[in-house]
């Protein structure tokens, strides 16, 4: 094995023009990965992208490296079989929160709990893009849209908590306001062995300006956005001076420092077998205006899924030898016309 | 030849015999079926067996809709079918007779077992009388056994329960019937002890009840009912008994040997397919990978995920399934990459009739998808023929990079026959290249790697994720000839469009020309596709034996169809074509040819019977 070649942005950026609509977030996550790849150690050429339907399924034609924009939702179930036939391959997926959560929810999650070695990137806006404007598994409830005229009287979807209740081992959470935060999950996605899902909170201009500025705007960030850290007790605020307590009933909840004391915070621990604390955690925020942990919510090992599979052929082949044709033609009882 | 039976001078000796076997879903009807046909086929008779079961697994015991059947045909000779009408029908309860007399020939043999026709037996089974002593049977020869009560008492002695010696009358019935046709009880034995390993009760109980079963015969002065069918004068070779699942699957295997690339199975159970994800689950050590996803669609996407990794993908499912899949094949049929998907067909349309044999998904075969995405299909027409068949959908999928769609149905599904188990030799090499190397040169001077740029078969190169400098990327929307990448341009997609076209038009150039069989300057030809071979075959022999003038043509490629297949057809004043279906290759071959074929329709879960085919062949050439 030679050494990977050193690489720059201009490498993983291919020949194709961007084509979202200007000031979209997504324009934001693509140049923040294509600037972190060439941190990974990774060669492009086993490197795939596989994305859905959807603006953010665009996203595999704008880098040098393999990709497939497949179909709405199917994503996740076609990198697993390329993850599977391929394990060595680092296999990214892209979409949204339509792809993703309603059309592939099935897949999204069985993904998840099988525990397949894929990166998986959920670009939640909040609104079906593409399609001009209904809303999303994700919108919040009463939102007016071409769809809901009236208001919306679905109850949304929390990514996180999906995620987390489908048995998934990697769990963060970011935005496209901050370039440093997003590489920084996207790396930890990559580093772990098996199914990886960050929600990255996306701006779209166009259909959902400003549905996270409440929490991302640089000004808002301090007091709206909880920091989580491994280890660490959750704090947050202009000053550190809120943070998070789990009730008795084990819900978590957003308090003053000074009312309780630093001790009785919950300190973060995403390598918690159980992911009850992750959970409580994702539950803080039921929507992009109140305090929001971002971060790592859970990282634990779990066997992966390919890995699995690769170890029962290397058995099968190891107590039977390699496949005979010839014997396994002669495998049932026989008997011979002269 | 491995008889060693003891061929006692009372038995008489016929050419074949039509058994059916007959009784509650619990009982093992199917078990006992199976037993009785691999004994035979290691006798070295020829054979054809028609599985018939209901879709619940235990429906209530006694009714009629909890009769499971086994119809097998065996014979001293080349067969093709399990027979028109069984001339013995074992019936394990009221219910099983009620439901399969009529296929029972006039003045035919009836077994039954006799402690099952009490009252409560009879009225779920509709009888307001016992049949066996009301004279409706008088017609028939009726051998009555209390085998419920002759299996508990061999049974007691061993100290098996009573409840316990109720499971092995079948095995008492089995018993019973291989005495009749004088066959070894060695297999069965065999079979028993290698099956039941560690329930030392269990193998006691069913070997007590199958050695009983004989021993009734022979102390019942049961003379006149014992028979031998000699072994059929087959081609020489190694034969192995085997069901058109398991040789499907086998196919595949073979496949990726003779590809050289590994295989990878998509699949989500679903009846009569899931034999095809348990046989290639078995066979890691072929290196074959084998996923249960969580739905059809993941299962085809997988596969596809699979393919444009390098692997063979494939997918098994039965129609509901493919209708599922339809949006996942159309992306393979744009991103112009190998995947193969196996229908085994049954009734339609919904759940339809899950266990019972139809072949009308051949329309959704060919035009199951939006916009205009032509892919090749292939047809088996016996179970054996699944393995070679399987062999060429992967060919074509990995040569032409396409999807295939390999049809098949219940009936081959789990129909099973002697097969002449090819040498691994005579197998045709089917490797394909993958892409290594750029193959453009741009407008700098650099090399490029142009993914749709296509070699003489009109197919793009396959370059898997891994390979250095071809790096590129792929996608359901229209893309540019050449390059590969989007493309909205109205002409180019006038042009992609007919170079797929073209594409799946070209395969015909590797497939063989159809050949005419039977008399080739008769008026009237007999087209098929699938498992109506055996009873058109048998059909066409009969004809002629009878001195009429009939050709046959059988076809295996669907789409696109061999290249002589308009011109044959064309010399023919009368077509006709038997479908499992309302005549859907009718209206393709009357689509493609301007020829007046007239379709003869069955879709009644039951394959065609040859001398049903006879009749409606008369039938029609009559108008």
């Amino acid at each position: 094995m030679t050494d990977v070649p050193v690489t720059t942005k201009k490498d993983w950026t291919s020949d194709q023009e961007v084509r979202w609509c200007p000031g979209c977030g997504d324009y934001s996550i693509l140049t923040a990965i294509q600037l972190m790849m060439p941190d990974l150690g990774v060669r492009r050429e086993n490197t795939v992208f596989i994305s859905g339907i959807g603006c953010a399924a665009r996203f595999p034609y704008y880098m040098n490296t393999y990709g497939m924009h497949s179909i709405h939702g199917r994503s996740p179930a076609i990198a697993t079989g390329l993850a599977m036939a391929r394990p060595e391959l680092d296999v990214w997926v892209i979409g949204g929160d339509g792809d993703m959560l309603s059309i592939g929810g099935n897949h999204l999650i069985h993904a998840l709990r099988r525990n397949v070695n894929l990166n998986i990137l959920l670009f939640n806006n909040m609104i079906y893009g593409l399609t001009k404007g209904q809303f999303s598994p994700t919108s919040e409830t009463g939102k007016v849209t071409k769809s809901t005229p009236f208001g919306s009287v679905d109850r949304p979807f929390n990514p996180v908590s999906v995620a987390l209740g489908a048995e998934a081992t990697f769990v963060a959470r970011t935005h496209d306001m901050d370039r440093a935060h997003m590489q920084a999950m996207f790396k930890r996605a990559h580093a772990h062995q098996g199914a990886s899902i960050v929600e990255v909170f996306q701006n779209c201009n166009v259909f959902n300006d400003g549905a996270f500025a409440s929490i991302t705007k640089k000004d808002n960030r301090d007091a709206m956005l909880i920091d989580l850290q491994h280890g660490e007790p959750i704090r947050f605020g202009v000053d550190n001076e809120r943070g998070v307590i789990l009730d008795d009933d084990g819900l978590a909840r957003v308090v003053d420092v000074a009312d309780v004391g630093v001790e009785a915070l919950v300190v973060h621990d995403e390598t918690a077998d159980d992911p009850a604390l992750s959970f409580a955690l994702s539950r803080l925020a039921s929507g992009p205006d109140q305090p929001t942990p971002v971060g790592v919510f859970r990282a634990v090992e779990r066997p992966e899924y390919a890995q699995s599979t690769s170890q029962q052929l290397a058995a099968a082949q190891e107590s039977n030898g390699p496949g005979d044709l010839h014997a396994l033609l002669h495998s049932l009882p026989t008997w011979e016309v002269t | 030849m491995t008889d060693t039976a003891e061929q006692p001078t009372t038995a008489r000796e016929i050419s074949h015999v039509i058994v059916r076997f007959a009784g509650d879903s619990g009982d093992g009807m199917q078990l006992t079926g199976d037993r009785f046909t691999n004994a035979s086929a290691l006798f070295g008779n020829d054979l054809a067996t028609l599985p018939d079961f209901p879709a619940e697994i235990r429906a209530p015991a006694g009714t009629l809709a909890g009769v499971s059947a086994f119809q097998v045909q065996i014979s001293d000779h080349d067969i093709t079918t399990p027979g028109d009408a069984p001339s013995v029908l074992i019936a394990m309860n009221p219910a099983a007779l009620k439901s399969d007399l009529h296929r029972l020939e006039a003045g035919g043999t009836i077994i039954v077992n006799e402690d099952t026709f009490e009252d409560r037996n009879l009225a779920k089974a509709g009888y307001g009388e016992s049949p066996l002593d009301d004279g409706s049977l008088d017609g028939y020869t009726l051998l009555k056994v209390p085998m419920t009560s002759l299996t508990k008492e061999v049974c007691n002695d061993l100290g098996v329960k009573a409840r316990d010696a109720d499971r092995s009358k079948n095995f008492f019935a089995l018993g019973l019937v291989s005495w009749m046709y004088s066959r070894p009880l060695e297999t069965t034995l065999d079979w028993i002890q290698e099956k039941f390993a560690g329930k030392d009760l269990v193998i006691a109980a069913n070997e007590a009840a199958l050695k009983a079963g004989h021993a009734f015969g022979e102390t019942a002065e049961l003379g006149e009912m014992r028979f031998v069918i000699k072994p059929a004068k087959l081609e020489p070779g190694t034969y192995t008994n085997i069901n058109g699942n398991t040789a499907l699957s086998w196919g595949l295997v073979a496949a990726s040997q003779q590809a050289n690339l590994p295989l990878f199975l998509g699949s989500y159970p679903i009846t009569p397919a899931s034999d095809i994800l348990h046989e290639l689950s078995k066979h890691k050590n072929f290196g074959i990978r084998t996923l249960q996803a969580e739905d059809e669609i993941a299962a085809v996407g997988a596969a596809l995920g699979a393919s444009y990794g390098g692997h063979i993908g494939v997918t098994t499912t039965s129609g509901p399934g493919v209708a599922l899949k339809g949006e996942t094949i159309g992306l393979a049929v744009s991103l112009e990459l190998p995947l193969v998907i196996i229908d085994i067909q049954r009734g339609g349309p919904s759940t339809g009739l899950p266990t019972k044999t139809e072949a009308s998904d051949l329309m959704m075969a060919m035009y199951g998808r939006h916009g205009e995405s032509p892919l090749p299909i292939v047809a088996a027409y016996s179970p054996t023929n699944c393995f070679d068949v399987a062999i060429e959908a992967v060919r074509i999928a990995i040569t032409y990079r396409t999807p295939v769609i390999l049809l098949s149905d219940g009936y081959l599904a789990n129909g099973s026959e002697p097969w002449r188990l090819p040498s691994v030799d005579s197998l045709p090499d089917i490797r394909v290249d993958l892409a290594t190397e750029t193959n453009h040169v741009g407008a700098d001077g650099e090399p490029e790697f142009w993914p749709y740029l296509r070699d003489d078969n009109l197919a793009r190169p396959w370059a898997v994720p891994g390979t250095p400098d071809l790096m590129h990327r792929v996608g359901g929307i229209e893309k540019q000839d050449g390059t590969g990448n989007i493309s909205y341009d109205p002409d180019n997609h006038q042009l992609m469009t007919d170079i797929r076209e073209a594409r799946i038009a070209k395969i015909a150039d590797t497939i063989p020309d159809v050949e005419v069989l039977g008399d080739v300057d008769a008026e009237l030809c007999i087209v098929g596709w699938g498992s109506t071979w055996g009873a058109i075959t048998s059909a066409v022999e009969r004809m002629r034996a009878a001195g009429q003038k009939v050709a046959q043509i059988h076809l295996t490629h669907l789409n696109p169809f061999p290249k002589n297949l308009g011109d044959e057809l064309r010399r023919f004043d009368r077509v006709l074509v038997p479908e499992m279906n309302t005549g859907q290759l009718t209206r393709l071959l009357r689509a493609e040819f301007l020829v007046d074929a007239q379709a003869i329709a069955k879709v009644m879960g039951q394959p065609f019977t040859a001398g049903e085919l006879v009749t409606r062949i008369q039938e029609a050439t009559n108008d």
